[in-house]
């Protein structure tokens, strides 16, 4: 099976987002706009649902204090206690001060990590794995919108132009 | 153009005039005499039990005692427990405490204002573009800075004509001999001196007044010109007052704030006051810009200026958090005694739930009502974590203000709530009179545009 796509190239980003308002009300379906860098506000006007991201990093940095808490406490109370300049070493709540740069940085250590490796699972991409961008230039300077084409495009490809597009294909994409 | 409705202006004056009711009521009503004091506080806190405790507590920190400012010296109190100079000690510990309920909103509403200035002066010389809709406001905002530092200049003339004891420092003598010798004044006394503070504390003074007049002056400029010069020259002038800020800000907190206690130190402290006062500025101008735009009177802002300056709440909160714990994970970690002597009132004496309360209210209650960013784009939202960190704040000054001057009997009565609203009405006047000087909507900025349609 086969289906065509449009792909328009724009070189700006300002350009792009409008485009894409422009796109949405005319309803358009964008399938995936790929972009050099993070373009403000382009996931709000396509329309995507909001990312997720934030509660796991909420998740992970719990996880990231859960653990530090637990593993201070077995090292620095159960397991080996010591006298550091006169600290209370048997009881981790009146040693508590004394960990929480340790606190802290795991559980920025947990969110930072974790966070990047649900990134690179939740998008799918791994290393050796062949880049899906349809186009090497939005790798460095270029725009690119893809919308699925059915039937007659001509009204989509006068949309696109009269948008500000540098340059609009279609392309008959195999699944 | 913002007119001065009648209705906020009855309000204000209100406040005025009821908290200088409230003052008077605390004036009047201070003790003369060791006998009034007594009749006074006898069924509260100067009970048999309490009195032994605390003058058992002179006698054991000798060393490091005067932190409660004692007006004499510390062989004073060391070889005896002399129970008449003890009361009288108490005495004037409750004498203070109608300065010290001035005091402490004098200076609280003054560095709002100043911290307002620097807010400004920092979307200035950063050339932010989100911010130039809410400059007026801000430029408003620091209107209290004039009124509000001959206020406390004021109250600090009267500090050193011995006109109460909120600065011990003031008592003491570097001559062995003398009844009031204090060791500590030895190393300190060629800056913490009568004539260098005043001197000091002048400078300051002038220098805000004379950086806020200019750079609003620049401002105003720019309505009229048809060039860009005045928002160069206000480039230039706000990053010049950035810097000299910063320098004259380590000294003053370490004047007007830290040598209450005087035996303590610590070189974090500024930046410390300075973080509390800046958060509180950036709650205040939200307010006062969450209130005009409900009046309508700034069409241009939009939610999305609201939660920036809700973000900035919330990095500030966190921000004055790290300076807390940086500051006491030290002192508690090397346990110095004059150092830990400064803590001991607020962790552990009469402070204790003040001082955990304003670490909940500051610090635990923001982050949690400010993470999520859609409650950031909710004005009351706004306005309800903003009220909690203002009085965490209030608090904040206040605990670093009055275990030095009122000692443990401390008291939120009718004088402290008085002078909280006097100076509240005072600067409701100050700020919302600065506000009509000039249109609100600050036109002819270059980055005027970017901020109209900015949008998170």
């Amino acid at each position: 099976m086969s289906s065509k796509v449009i792909h328009a190239l724009y070189d700006d980003d300002d350009v792009l987002l409008n485009a894409v308002k422009e796109v949405k009300a005319a309803d358009h379906h964008i399938e995936e706009v790929f972009t050099p860098f993070p373009v403000h506000g382009l996931d709000t006007a396509m329309g995507l649902e909001r990312t997720r991201m934030g509660v796991t990093a909420f998740l992970y940095g719990l996880t990231g204090l859960a653990f530090a808490a637990w593993f201070l406490n077995l090292i620095m109370i159960q397991d080996w206690p010591q006298n550091i300049g006169g600290k209370p070493s048997f009881s981790f709540a009146e040693n508590m001060p004394a960990f929480v740069p340790i606190l802290f940085e795991m559980t920025v250590f947990f969110a930072a990590h974790l966070m990047v490796i649900t990134f690179y699972m939740r998008s799918k991409i791994w290393p050796f794995k062949k880049a899906e961008n349809p186009d090497p230039r939005t790798t460095d300077d270029k725009f690119l919108m893809e919308i699925p084409v059915e039937g007659d495009s001509t009204a989509l490809r006068a949309l696109l132009e009269k948008t500000g597009a540098i340059e609009i294909n279609i392309i008959e994409k195999s699944h | 153009m913002y007119t001065f409705s009648s209705r906020l202006k009855t309000f204000a004056f209100a406040l005025i005039i009821l908290g200088a009711i409230g003052i008077a009521i605390g004036f009047f009503t201070t003790p003369q005499t060791v006998d009034e004091y007594k009749a006074k506080y006898a069924d509260t806190h100067a009970t048999a039990t309490n009195h032994a405790v605390s003058s058992e507590e002179h006698s054991t920190n000798t060393e490091v005692h005067s932190v409660a400012n004692e007006h004499g010296s510390a062989n004073e109190h060391g070889a005896n427990n002399d129970h008449a100079k003890h009361d009288e000690h108490l005495l004037m510990q409750a004498q203070n405490r109608p300065w010290t309920a001035l005091y402490i909103p004098a200076i609280f509403f003054l560095l709002v204002s100043l911290c307002a200035l620097v807010f400004y002066a920092i979307q200035r010389a950063s050339t932010a573009g989100w911010s130039p809709v809410l400059f007026r406001v801000m430029e408003g905002v620091t209107g209290y800075i004039v009124p509000g530092s001959i206020i406390v200049l004021i109250l600090l003339i009267i500090s050193s004509m011995h006109g109460n004891h909120l600065f011990a420092w003031m008592y003491t003598s570097i001559d062995p001999t003398a009844e009031n010798y204090d060791y500590a004044m030895e190393t300190k006394d060629w800056w913490l001196n009568i004539p260098f503070f005043l001197t000091r504390s002048v400078i300051y003074v002038l220098l805000w007044i004379g950086f806020r007049h200019f750079i609003i002056k620049t401002s105003r400029a720019e309505d009229k010109a048809t060039d860009l010069k005045p928002y160069k020259k206000n480039f230039t002038l706000s990053v010049v007052f950035l810097i000299v800020f910063l320098v004259f800000e380590l000294f003053l907190a370490f004047d007007w704030l830290m040598s209450i206690d005087h035996h303590w130190f610590s070189q974090l402290y500024p930046f410390y006051v300075f973080a509390s006062m800046f958060v509180s500025a950036i709650t205040v101008i939200a307010f006062v810009t969450i209130y005009l735009r409900a009046k309508g009177f700034l069409p241009k802002v939009t939610d999305s200026h609201i939660h920036d300056l809700g973000k900035y709440m919330f990095a500030f909160s966190i921000f004055w958090t790290y300076l807390w714990f940086a500051q006491f994970m030290l002192q508690w970690y090397a346990n110095i005694p004059e150092e830990t002597a400064y803590l001991v009132p607020r962790l552990l004496g009469e402070y204790q739930g003040l001082f955990i309360g304003m670490l909940i209210m500051n610090f635990v209650f923001p982050i949690l009502i400010l993470m999520n960013s859609d409650y950031k784009k909710v004005p009351w939202f706004i306005v309800m974590a903003g009220l909690v960190i203002l009085a965490g704040h209030y608090i904040d000054i206040f605990v670093l203000v009055s275990p030095g001057t009122v000692g443990s009997n401390w008291h939120f009565g009718i004088p402290e709530i008085g002078a909280l609203l006097f100076f509240l009405g005072l600067f409701i006047y100050a700020v919302f009179s600065a506000l009509t000087k000039a249109p609100l909507h600050a036109e002819k900025n270059p980055f005027m545009k970017e901020s109209e349609i900015f949008h998170y």
